[in-house]
């Protein structure tokens, strides 16, 4: 079997608000991503899906356990590792062709390769005639769409994404999602999405990995076995989308009775 | 004149928002000419409304030409006014009568004592500010001296500057440079705070260092309102600057007024004001292009950072 890109290990997270009792984010997660497997982590708000992300990305510490990507321990950010916010986060006082070539700039990549780089990915993601705009002249989509080009100037083994799409309107989410498959076949890269959308999820993921509500823990892994383009219409989809209805029925309503407890 | 600096505020020229029709038909303009024709007319407008009522004041005998001369009477004797003026930046010189060339010198002293002011104040206050920013032990030591000293006038520190540096152009810089040091130090701190964590995240995947994330990240990101906390206190500055050059300096615009004061010339008073109000007008207008050119990515009146 090969090596998984990201293997992880009875992570678990814990916070401990100032002047409160500590919260058990995620409690004893274990999975792998396989190679270019597109995995979607879905789950009612507030289980740390979001938090795993931000784990593997580097950008927060485990509390307990192991994260490894390609078998390398994660102990700091790295640009294999890229992440997507819900906000596109691009820079205002750079262009777009700029923002893509931020990662390349800061690693000391030649100003002329640079922007052939920035270039190419813009094309890729179909905003080739963006270059010189300024990221407020593009609409919520396309801001998305640099960001991923982005990400992907930086030849990404593993990309997260952070609720991409949840703050775009449904026709735009669609298209979105079609171009991120497309992406993701062009790439070869493990891809890592978090959303709390059934719809996404069945449309997009090789797996889908349940969470309970929190503490975080894996409810289960449910490979979806439908030929791509999926189509909503049918039958199977609807089997899929029946159960995770059903999986996260029972976490939302824990998660309701918690807060209400609080 | 001196209505022109009131008038302009900080944002652009509100009268210019009521957009008077002014081509006549067949006649088109570019809006962006249109609009900077109508601000044009309507700064004229009230600049003419104010001077025509002072001068109306004065034809009705309510204003005493001796004490309240109007524009007319302050501008038609610039030769006699510029007799006060100075081409050398020396204390106490007597003044030779330099003409246009003594005023315009006298202008570019005074200007000069604000815009270094304002310059050193600036980076100083973003270097300071970032540093106990980031650096904790700095922080803990220097913060509560720092939010003492910030809401103490500048005025108040014209006897420090004149006792340490004497007197000279030292003091009067020193005014200045208090003035927006205070506030750009605290404001960097408050900045760097309020940056979106998304930005730093980015930096961080991409693998930027932490200088790196400084430069290419957070500064461009505070930038904009530090630099719309400079343009805030521009005026203070102005005012300061005066102030120090009559007490501290000897030399320049604010020491013509005080000695206009002293030898009882209403004339000068006013023609000064109005070189002034003028000289005040023009820095901000420059500081806005400064930020137009600079600060691109934020519109005009924009000062956040987003």
């Amino acid at each position: 079997m090969t090596r998984p890109a990201v293997s992880i290990q009875s992570v678990s997270k814990r916070w401990t608000p100032e002047g409160r009792a500590p919260v058990q984010a995620l409690s004893d997660l274990t999975f792998d991503v396989a190679p270019g497997e597109f995995i979607v982590l879905l789950g009612p708000s507030g289980c740390g899906k979001s938090t795993l992300l931000y784990m593997i990305a580097g950008l927060e510490e485990v509390s307990g356990g192991r994260i490894a990507c390609d078998g390398e321990p994660v102990t700091e950010p790295s640009a294999e590792r890229g992440l997507i916010f819900q906000e596109a986060s691009l820079f205002p006082w750079l262009t777009i062709a700029d923002n893509v070539a931020f990662g390349l700039s800061v690693q000391h990549v030649q100003p002329v390769r640079r922007r052939e780089i920035a270039v190419e990915m813009l094309k890729r993601v179909g905003l080739g005639d963006m270059l010189d705009k300024k990221p407020d002249e593009l609409s919520g989509g396309m801001r998305q769409r640099a960001a991923c080009a982005r990400a992907l100037a930086m030849r990404p083994k593993v990309l997260m994404m952070d609720e991409p799409f949840a703050a775009l309107d449904v026709q735009t989410r669609a298209r979105m999602q079609d171009f991120l498959l497309q992406i993701w076949r062009d790439s070869g890269a493990s891809i890592l999405l978090v959303t709390h959308s059934i719809d996404e999820a069945i449309s997009l993921a090789d797996r889908v990995v349940v969470f309970t509500a929190r503490p975080g823990r894996v409810k289960t892994i449910v490979p979806i076995d439908l030929p791509r383009p999926r189509e909503s219409r049918d039958p199977r989809y609807h089997a899929y989308r029946d159960m995770f209805a059903e999986l996260l029925a029972d976490e939302v309503d824990r998660a309701f009775a918690e807060q209400e407890a609080v | 004149m001196s209505a022109d600096a009131g008038r302009t505020g900080l944002g652009e020229a509100a009268p210019a928002r009521g957009g008077a029709p002014l081509d006549p038909p067949g006649f088109s303009l570019s809006p962006a000419w249109r609009r900077r024709l109508s601000t044009l007319v309507w700064g004229v407008v009230s600049v003419g409304l104010f001077a025509g009522i002072w001068e109306g004041l004065w034809a009705l005998g309510y204003a005493d030409p001796l004490l309240l001369p109007p524009p007319h009477l302050f501008l038609a004797d610039i030769p006699g006014t510029l007799q006060f003026f100075d081409r050398s930046n020396r204390v106490g010189s007597v003044a030779t009568g330099g003409g246009v060339g003594a005023l315009l010198i006298t202008m570019a002293w005074t200007t000069m004592r604000v815009v270094v002011g304002l310059a050193l104040g600036f980076a100083c206050g973003v270097a300071v500010g970032a540093t106990i920013h980031y650096v904790k032990f700095l922080r803990n030591l220097l913060l509560p001296t720092i939010l003492l000293l910030a809401p103490i006038s500048p005025v108040a520190w014209l006897p420090v500057a004149i006792f340490v540096f004497g007197i000279g152009d030292v003091p009067a810089i020193f005014l200045v440079f208090i003035t927006v040091f205070f506030a750009i130090v605290l404001s960097t701190g408050a900045q760097i705070e309020s940056v979106p964590k998304n930005y730093i995240h980015v930096a961080r995947i991409m693998g930027a260092s932490q200088r790196q994330t400084f430069w290419k990240v957070i500064l461009p990101a505070i930038l904009p309102s530090l630099f719309m906390t400079l343009r805030l206190n521009l005026f203070a500055a102005w005012m300061v600057v005066l102030i120090a050059e009559t007490v501290g300096v000897g030399t320049g615009l604010g020491q013509i007024t005080s000695m206009a004061r002293s030898t009882f010339n209403a004339k000068l008073v006013f023609f000064t004001m109005a070189i002034i109000g003028l000289l005040g007008f023009l820095s901000d207008f420059a500081l806005r292009q400064v930020q137009r050119r600079m600060l691109w990515w934020i519109a005009p009146n924009q000062g956040g950072a987003r």
